[in-house]
């Protein structure tokens, strides 16, 4: 059997092939036929607003992720930050199911990307920055992959929603390689010429005070974050810095300029045609 | 009862022929993405899949596929759903996907980590043998490649570039 035949094998007996290559509205429901209860004693409202959070951390970081495509220095560098964004994109689908199903409004996943605005986001600020150059992007990367990894490890075992759960279990495979990745690019650059090592300083002083607001919440998981980052710095030859804390808070709403642009366009194509699926 | 059980493997037979629309030379059985098939005394087929990742974009096709393939097959009743716990492992691609996926060129993963996950800074040592020429001699190029579950490799031996399944 040559390849060619057995992707060709796909176009076959498809006369009603509307489930096919549609990727778009009209396919929501990630968590179809997942069983939708939550435990008994469980505080709904404060498990959707958890779930949208670590959602619209995912959907942000997703987006800006995605903007360095034709833009990054390599191919090999653009489609790995493309496939991070995309799992991260698979994780924003699943959190933002489970909070629609878990606030009783039973909206989709549609409605929490497209049809909120800024105000409404509650992602950690870091996630929203301008992309900059790529030691910014990787730094910021390293940075929240590694807390990432950390709170899902945590959620997966701890958290009393079984889907929840699940979802945090099976994103900690998708986070050990981001952050492998995020890990190795730092250790090179910082590790690499004059200007590679000056680019990441630069990143690590401009990431560093939006670092205190990741553990507003989850403060037990700092020091294992920090001696994450710090296994990394030393490995490149870099300095973790010391920074004063930019105040205000991203799971509060409050954001800074750089988020209702990014939503602005993220969100046009469906509040142009709020009623079209393809 | 009898006829149930049968019932049930016929209807997990013919689920389990689907192909994986990303990676067609294996059907959904042989990448372990077919979880449970089971038919209720009404007769109602009941089929779980669990994506590879949470970003798989097949999800909704493998699942439409299943169903069509099942109503076609007789089945008035069919119900797909979607498990996401235990997450998927590549341990879980069967002897006989790993042969088809080394027949395509595609090097099958290697025995998935367990644990709590360490980061490590030195090279990460993976002897992946080439499916071409069968050479060890072989590099990594990049992690991530054309789908989610595949990096990007190639073999210093035969100088072809070549996909490997990553363990996870």
């Amino acid at each position: 059997m040559s390849d060619d035949h057995v992707y060709l094998s796909l176009a076959e007996g498809h006369d009603d092939s509307d489930a096919r290559w549609a990727f778009g509205t009209g396919f929501e429901d990630p968590l179809h036929g997942v069983d939708q209860s939550v435990p008994e004693g469980t505080d709904t409202a404060q498990l959707a607003a958890y779930c949208l959070a670590l959602g619209d951390d995912a959907l942000v970081s997703a987006q800006r992720l995605a903007q360095w495509c034709t833009a990054a220095p390599e191919l090999e560098e653009e489609v790995a930050l493309a496939n991070i964004g995309l799992d991260l994109l698979g994780q924003t689908r699943l959190l933002y199911a489970r909070a629609g199903q878990v606030d009783g409004t039973g909206r989709g996943e549609d409605a929490y990307a497209y049809f909120r605005g800024a105000d409404a986001f509650r992602n950690v600020r870091l996630a929203e920055l301008p992309n900059g150059d790529f030691a910014f992007s990787i730094t910021r990367l390293l940075v929240l992959s590694s807390w990432r990894l950390a709170l899902f490890e945590r959620l997966a075992v701890t958290t009393s929603d079984p889907v929840l759960a699940a979802i945090a279990a099976k994103g900690v495979k998708e986070l050990a390689y981001h952050r492998q990745y995020a890990a190795e690019w730092a250790v090179r650059l910082g590790d690499g010429t004059e200007e590679s090592q000056r680019r990441m300083r630069d990143a690590l002083a401009a990431v560093a005070p939006y670092v205190d607001e990741l553990f507003a919440e989850t403060g037990e998981s700092k020091a294992e974050v920090l001696a994450v980052l710090r296994q990394v710095t030393d490995a490149a030859g870099l300095a973790w810095p010391e920074a004063a804390p930019v105040p205000g808070h991203g799971r509060d709403g409050d954001h800074t300029e750089h988020l209702a642009p990014l939503l602005t366009e993220l969100q046009s194509v469906a509040r142009a045609h709020p009623e079209a699926t393809w | 009862m009898v006829t149930t059980l049968l019932d049930a493997r016929r209807a997990r037979h013919i689920a389990a022929q689907v192909p994986d629309p990303e990676m067609p030379m294996l059907t959904l059985a042989d990448l372990g993405v077919l979880r449970e098939v089971e038919v209720g005394e009404d007769g109602t087929v009941v089929a779980s899949l669990t994506p590879t990742y949470s970003g798989c974009p097949a999800m909704a096709e493998m699942r439409a596929e299943v169903a069509a393939r099942l109503t076609d097959a007789g089945y008035a009743r069919v119900e797909i759903r979607t498990v996401l716990t235990p997450p998927w492992s590549s341990d879980w691609i069967t002897p006989a996907g790993r042969a088809k996926l080394a027949e395509h060129g595609i090097a099958p993963p290697g025995a998935a980590p367990r644990g709590p996950v360490k980061l490590t800074l030195s090279p990460i040592r993976r002897t992946v043998a080439c499916p071409r020429c069968g050479a060890t001699d072989t590099e990594e190029t990049s992690h991530f490649a054309a789908t989610s579950c595949k990096a990007l490799w190639r073999c210093r031996a035969c100088r072809e570039p070549f996909e490997y399944v990553k363990e996870i």
